[in-house]
């Protein structure tokens, strides 16, 4: 089973966004950027399927191809899950930012051209969080979708996926080709060896550009300012939970 | 204009989601209905057709829609769509998932999670975790929207729209297996009006439910967790609050234990009123909190508690 897994290259989990003076978007000028944390799931799971770790049988993935779209800085994106494990990458190159319906495009025609049985992919990413990607690839691909997975199971032909939803936990089984976009829970992703490291640098990521696959990407949304949110007015402190009970009561919440 | 909103309820009851998806969608200016999707559902739609400012309400039934699994909520709205200049659906875990799919069918850009309706074709939505706001204008003819509940008033009842019966898509490449949902007489937590969220610092799952289970039954409040909890094992995922679990804007929300995260600042910094409790002065939390208190829950909590009397 071939399994596609898209990456994105955004702002590090753990740096916080500051918006842009001009209000024109959030300053990414010097700021470390990682794989979008979600995306990272998704590619460990899709070793997992490979190795036959957790409840995979060896072998249920055979080949792991890694696709991005964006700057040709993402071809470090790919590399790093090159060294997790994947096998090949393709990095798509576009300058500008494209909208999630513009990328759900792309890749339909990666899809087309590789053939993969599965596409594994984050629920969201960290930047945009549109939460919108894998559930638009596999609308226009007219096959299932089984989002937001905490665990996933595949054999007989079909997708078995426990998904994380309001009040609790939903399991559906999809028929393959299926799209399955993955939640935080689903598993840890792995830090990449050196060795593995190493032998990421020789495996191939094809270069291709946006133009290649001659689809509509014009953009939808017009972004007419990225602004700050309302900060909370600073709050008091309290020295004892009788007076904070009080507090409370007095201020009607209680 | 008209507007469709796709009603977010259990199989037996309206959530009140659904209300504040119908003020969203009456921001946009023109008629509103609403759509109704699932399997024994009359009694959803006799509720959703008492929503004030309702035109009328589409009741789709099927196999596949008591489960709202998207294919087939995607199927039924399809050949509704030319009749709306918007389809909007509460940015829930089933709005999410059938919205952007029901988009791309139609070819238009989804906007998701809005906060803000500033114009028709122009909303506020929150990006970067809640770190940044952007206002975005759409070019599309027709829009498919997800609502962030928690920023629109619900709106009332006294409506009296008539009912249709529409017919229900389905999902053939798709099967339901199962669910396991959270059984609790305690409110939900993205509806009620406390919320008591313990973090990381109770040290363990035993710890985290001696502690918060209490407290939450005297005050008749949901419990949350921080994601730095809910990764520790100490409470369940569905507790998590945050950009990546459940945004919550209570009247009160009680973070105990909690550094508070950026991300985790995300899912409740909305909120009315927020308490924070933590034994460390410089914790985050207390910049976003309007009453800290500078305490170790071991001893703040039973305190806290023998003040409730």
């Amino acid at each position: 089973m071939k399994v596609l897994v898209p990456v994105k290259r955004v702002i590090d989990y753990n740096v916080k966004a500051r918006v842009k003076a001009d209000q024109t978007g959030v300053d990414l000028a010097n700021v470390k950027m990682s794989m979008n944390p979600f995306d990272e799931i998704a590619v460990e799971e899709a070793v997992r399927l490979k190795e036959g770790k957790e409840h995979h049988a060896a072998g249920t993935a055979t080949e792991i191809v890694v696709v991005s779209i964006g700057v040709t800085q993402a071809q470090e994106t790919i590399r790093t899950a090159l060294a997790m494990g994947a096998d090949r990458g393709i990095l798509i190159q576009s300058d500008s930012d494209l909208e999630p319906l513009a990328v759900a495009k792309v890749l339909k025609a990666v899809v087309e051209e590789e053939k993969p049985d599965l596409v594994l992919m984050g629920k969201q990413s960290i930047d945009g969080d549109n939460n919108a990607v894998g559930q638009m690839l596999a609308a226009l691909l007219d096959w299932p979708q089984a989002t937001f997975a905490s665990k996933l199971e595949v054999g007989g032909g079909k997708a078995t996926v426990t998904r994380e939803i309001d009040g609790g936990l939903q399991t559906l089984a999809a028929e393959l080709p299926a799209v399955v976009t993955v939640d935080l829970r689903l598993n840890t992703p792995r830090y990449a060896s050196l060795p593995n490291i190493m032998k990421a640098k020789k495996k191939e990521i094809a270069m291709k550009a946006v133009a290649d696959y001659g689809v509509d990407t014009a953009p939808r949304l017009k972004v007419q300012k990225v602004t700050e949110p309302p900060k909370r007015a600073a709050g008091v402190k309290v020295a004892s939970a009788a007076e904070l009970v009080e507090t409370l009561k007095s201020a009607g919440v209680l | 204009m008209a507007v469709l909103v796709i009603a977010d309820h259990d199989g037996s009851a309206l959530r009140d989601t659904t209300h504040k998806t119908v003020t969203a969608a009456g921001q946009l200016g023109g008629d509103v209905d609403v759509l109704v999707v699932g399997q024994g559902a009359q009694g959803v739609a006799d509720a959703a057709a008492k929503i004030a400012g309702v035109r009328k309400v589409l009741l789709a039934e099927g196999a596949g829609l008591g489960k709202a699994l998207a294919e087939a909520v995607e199927a039924t709205v399809l050949p509704l769509a030319a009749g709306y200049d918007a389809i909007l659906a509460p940015a829930t875990t089933d709005g999410k998932n059938y919205a952007p799919r029901l988009a791309a069918k139609l070819d238009v850009a989804p906007i998701s999670d809005i906060v803000e309706v500033v114009a028709p074709d122009t909303f506020v939505r929150p990006i970067y975790a809640g770190n940044a706001l952007e206002t975005i204008q759409s070019s599309d003819a027709k829009k498919v929207i997800t609502v962030r509940s928690t920023a629109f008033a619900a709106a009332g009842e006294g409506g009296s729209a008539s009912i249709e019966t529409v017919a229900g898509g389905e999902a053939p490449k798709t099967t339901f297996v199962g669910e396991e949902m959270v059984k609790s007489d305690r409110p939900e937590l993205g509806a009620a009006k406390i919320v008591v969220s313990g973090g990381r610092a109770l040290g363990s799952a035993e710890e985290f439910h001696a502690v918060m289970d209490p407290l939450a039954d005297k005050l008749g409040a949901a419990v949350g967790a921080s994601r730095a909890a809910v990764d520790a094992g100490y409470a369940p995922n569905d507790y998590q609050v945050g950009q990546t679990g459940k945004v919550v804007a209570p009247q009160l929300y009680i973070a105990i234990g909690i550094s508070g995260a950026i991300q985790h600042l995300a899912g409740m910094k909305d909120s009315k009123v927020i308490v924070a409790i933590n034994k460390d002065p410089d914790a985050p939390i207390f910049q976003v909190a309007d009453y800290g208190l500078v305490a170790d829950y071991k001893t703040a909590v039973p305190e806290l508690m023998a003040a409730l009397g």
